[in-house]
């Protein structure tokens, strides 16, 4: 997260860490373990009504900014998911609000959208061989004025949560976007095991599914700018929410360390465990910093936007990952229980980490990316 | 009365001009590789001449010491100026060798703690080429230590004469003036008995010696001080008070590159890590399709990116004051992390050229040496264990060391039995 937020934006950043520390404190983290949705229908609604569902809305849909930077508000508040290990559908939510407004369809949908009212996700991950970078196995074929999909999603955040799936797929040499209503004949939901207390993602397939043509998000064929721009606006968010995890880790680590004696002295006063630290707030304040510059980046819609999020993924992936496996270490046996915090923060990382793409996938992206520009230099 | 700062885009103007005219271009990738030993003395002495000429350039076309005071002959503008100034230099040639340690550290503590007077003898000198100076910190009984120090200043009416040695300076046998820091008290803690002085290197009693470093490099120097006589009047701060600047010293070397009054084009050698050489480096070795390959040019422009994008935040934070100038070191400390693994990545590319390479082998030349000189990025200016000592201990707020040199005279300090 910036350093220093303006005053409105620091409000709302305070507004939702207090309502999170509230309505999602740990204790009742774990409860919802059991749960079928991971989180509760009115706290989704509150949390609407602080904002955390319009951000990426535009102002005549009902949505808005507070920054003035839709992103850097988004990221805030990921952060703060990330920071409480928080329930609910923040990414898949926002992005389905914003690719409606962005092309002022399906207004209705994106109106209980906003109102935390219904619940929406983005269907655009499969196995491999496809990948998130545009790579869809999903077929969306058109017959007559109807849309037939057929394949198979995974992993879908919140899939039995939601009314409706925004479906990226092709079409022919093209790729399309479909909101397909969970109901729909021939979708079925397969519900996952998982690491994260609170997230929920299912196996979605699609058998000859048909929705009518006024179902499309966009033009048929055409979406690819549209998947890329959401696909960033996707990893903003995990960047944000993992780096708050790694901070919440790192914070609650450094206490213990300060706060545990061994040999008659604290933790922390052993250099062998202090360079550790060290170690560990250099990455913590490099995630910080990747995450902010690779959001800006895609804000001003800079040449280097997807550079630097492949950066920011595959660098908070892996440091994040060992800074948090390094709290584990230095808290020693309570940090493998289920009955101490810092596993709820490893769980979120973890799942984030592993979603629209893995480190190693970034770092090959980013190399691509970074050759293709040398070569057109 | 506060002048009207010139625009940044004029200011742009004036720098493309400059640049366009009287700079050669030079590829980026000429400037990797860590010291490498690839010039004559001749060769090297004519590079020297070459940046004093346009560092005498840049400060007729009011382009030097950019953040620099009117007063002292700098533009006085901003940072902003400075980023202008060092995207425009992207690709050509620049003073290099006159950026670390001459603007940062040494000009810097020169503005915060010199004399009027001296200042004004030094600061205009400098930004016309005319002075390169060096840091006398290091000795032989140690470096970390920087308080240690063993050299010994003893007054003689308005002089002062020094004894010791200092080492470790790099370009010292080309360079003019060292700032130099030395005992005046050893009855009282170590800390409260130094003094700053400053001295041109060809005084009479200050002996260079060359040292061959393992890739035959002999940049690295030793200064033998004899009887040196130094006049007050170039003591910088009060007497036994010099640790209150040498504090201060050590953050501007930790700011480095960082610091708004070095240039520092991306892509020249002190800009920090980047990717492309990495591309060069594959491509020569024929990998640029192996997914492996790809997977480590990955991973260094992750760091790099990593390592700017926490440079601005510190930078930008500590400009601001919203965090403490120790917070400085998590950045020397990320850069080090970060230029050792890159090197490591760098062999790994180039493949049994690191072992041995041909003349026409391009960028997988020398890449063998670069990895054995690996770790000059976690030693110089001041290594990567005293960073974490500073991030755990000021930024983090851990327990201090137990030391067993304070609250007692320097004399009965414990030393190594060899010094
Ligand atoms: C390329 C290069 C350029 C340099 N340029 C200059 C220059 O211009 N001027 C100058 O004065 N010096 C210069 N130096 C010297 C450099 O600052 C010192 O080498 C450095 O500070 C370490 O000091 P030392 O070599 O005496 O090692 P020592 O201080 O003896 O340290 C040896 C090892 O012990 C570790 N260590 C020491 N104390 C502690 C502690 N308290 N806790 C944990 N670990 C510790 C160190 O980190 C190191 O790993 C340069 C060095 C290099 C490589």
């Amino acid at each position: 997260m910036l350093l220093q937020l303006d005053s409105d934006l620091e409000f709302f950043r305070e507004t939702t860490d207090r309502f999170l520390s509230e309505k999602a404190p740990p204790h009742e983290l774990r409860r919802l373990r059991d749960s079928d949705s991971g989180f509760e229908a009115n706290f989704w609604r509150q949390g609407a009504d602080l904002g955390w569902t319009s951000l990426l809305v535009d102002e005549a849909h009902g949505g808005g900014s507070i920054s003035g930077d839709r992103l850097v508000d988004l990221s805030v508040v990921a952060h703060e998911f990330g920071g409480h290990a928080a329930p609910g559908p923040l990414g898949p939510s926002n992005i389905v609000a914003g690719a409606l407004s962005r092309h002022g369809q399906h207004l209705e949908l994106l109106a209980d959208l906003l109102a935390g009212s219904a619940v929406a996700t983005w269907a655009i991950s499969e196995t491999v061989p496809h990948s998130p970078f545009g790579s869809f196995g999903l077929e969306i074929a058109v017959d007559g004025d109807e849309f037939v999909l057929n394949g198979t999603k995974r992993p879908v955040e919140s899939a039995a949560e939601s009314t409706h799936i925004l479906v990226t797929g092709r079409t022919g040499g093209g790729l399309t976007q479909v909101l397909v209503p969970v109901a729909s004949r021939g979708l079925t939901l397969r519900p996952m095991s998982g690491v994260d207390l609170t997230r929920r993602f299912s196996v979605v397939e699609f058998a000859d599914v048909r929705i009518p043509a006024e179902m499309v998000v966009g033009a048929v064929g055409h979406a690819r700018e549209a998947v890329e721009h959401q696909l960033r606006q996707g990893l903003v968010i995990l960047n944000a929410e993992s780096v708050g995890a790694m901070q919440a880790g790192f914070d609650m680590t450094l206490e213990w360390a300060i706060d545990r004696y061994s040999f008659g002295r604290p933790l922390a006063s052993y250099q062998a465990i202090k360079h550790r630290f060290a170690d560990m707030k250099s990455w913590l304040e490099a995630g910080h910093a990747l995450s902010d510059n690779a959001a800006a980046a895609v804000s001003a819609e800079a040449d280097d936007a997807d550079e630097l999020l492949s950066a920011a993924k595959s660098f908070i992936g892996e440091f994040g990952g060992e800074l948090l496996q390094e709290c584990v270490q230095l808290h020693g046996g309570i940090g493998l229980t289920f009955e101490h915090d810092l596993h709820l923060f490893l769980r979120r990382h973890t799942t984030n980490r592993a979603l629209l793409g893995t480190p190693a996938d970034h770092r090959r992206r980013l190399a691509e990316l970074v050759i293709a520009r040398e070569n057109a230099a | 009365m506060t002048a009207k700062l010139e625009d940044p885009e004029s200011f742009r103007e004036r720098a493309r001009e400059f640049v366009i005219a009287n700079l050669r271009p030079s590829s980026g990738s000429k400037l990797v590789g860590i010291l490498r030993d690839e010039r004559t003395d001749e060769e090297e002495l004519a590079e020297v001449a070459r940046e004093r000429e346009i560092q005498r350039g840049l400060f007729e076309a009011q382009l030097a010491g950019v953040c620099v005071p009117k007063a002292y002959g700098g533009q006085g503008l901003t940072p902003a100026h400075q980023a202008v100034l060092n995207d425009e230099l992207i690709g050509r040639e620049y003073p290099m060798r006159l950026q670390s340690p001459t603007f940062a550290p040494c000009l810097s503590v020169l503005l915060e703690f010199g004399s009027e007077e001296q200042k004004l003898r030094h600061i205009p000198a400098i930004l016309k080429g005319e002075e390169i100076w060096m840091q006398f910190l290091s000795e032989p009984s140690g470096g970390s230590d920087v308080a240690g120090a063993l050299t010994t200043a003893i007054r003689d009416g308005d002089e002062w004469i020094l004894n010791g040695s200092k080492v470790w300076t790099t370009g010292a046998w080309w360079s003019d003036w060292g700032l130099c820091l030395a005992r005046t008290n050893w009855d009282v803690p170590k800390h409260r008995g130094l003094t700053v002085f400053m001295l041109p290197i060809d005084r009479e009693g200050v002996e260079v010696h060359r040292i061959e470093m393992l890739n035959g490099s002999k940049e690295f120097c030793q200064e033998f001080l004899t009887d040196v006589r130094v006049p007050d009047s170039d003591r910088i701060g009060g007497v036994d008070d010099g640790w209150t600047v040498g504090t201060r010293w050590m953050f501007h070397e930790r700011m480095g590159t960082n610091s708004p009054l070095t240039t520092q084009p991306k892509g020249g050698a002190l800009s920090g890590p980047d990717a492309l050489p990495m591309v060069s480096i594959a491509g020569d070795a024929d990998v640029l399709d192996d997914r492996r390959a790809l997977d480590l040019i990955g991973e260094a422009e992750s760091l790099a990116a990593a390592d700017r994008a926490l440079r601005g935040r510190l930078g930008d934070g500590i400009a601001a004051g919203t965090i403490s100038d120790q917070a400085s070191a998590i950045g020397r400390l990320f850069a080090g992390r970060v230029a050792i693994r890159t090197t490591t990545i760098g062999m790994d590319l180039a493949g049994a050229a690191a072992a041995a390479w041909a003349e026409d082998d391009e960028s997988l030349v020398e890449i063998g040496h670069d990895y054995l000189m690996r770790q000059v990025s976690c030693i110089g200016g001041g290594t990567t264990e005293m960073a974490a000592n500073v991030v755990s201990e000021r930024v983090l707020g851990m327990p201090r060391e137990r030391t067993l040199d304070r609250d007692v005279a320097f004399r009965d300090v414990p030393r190594s039995p060899s010094h």
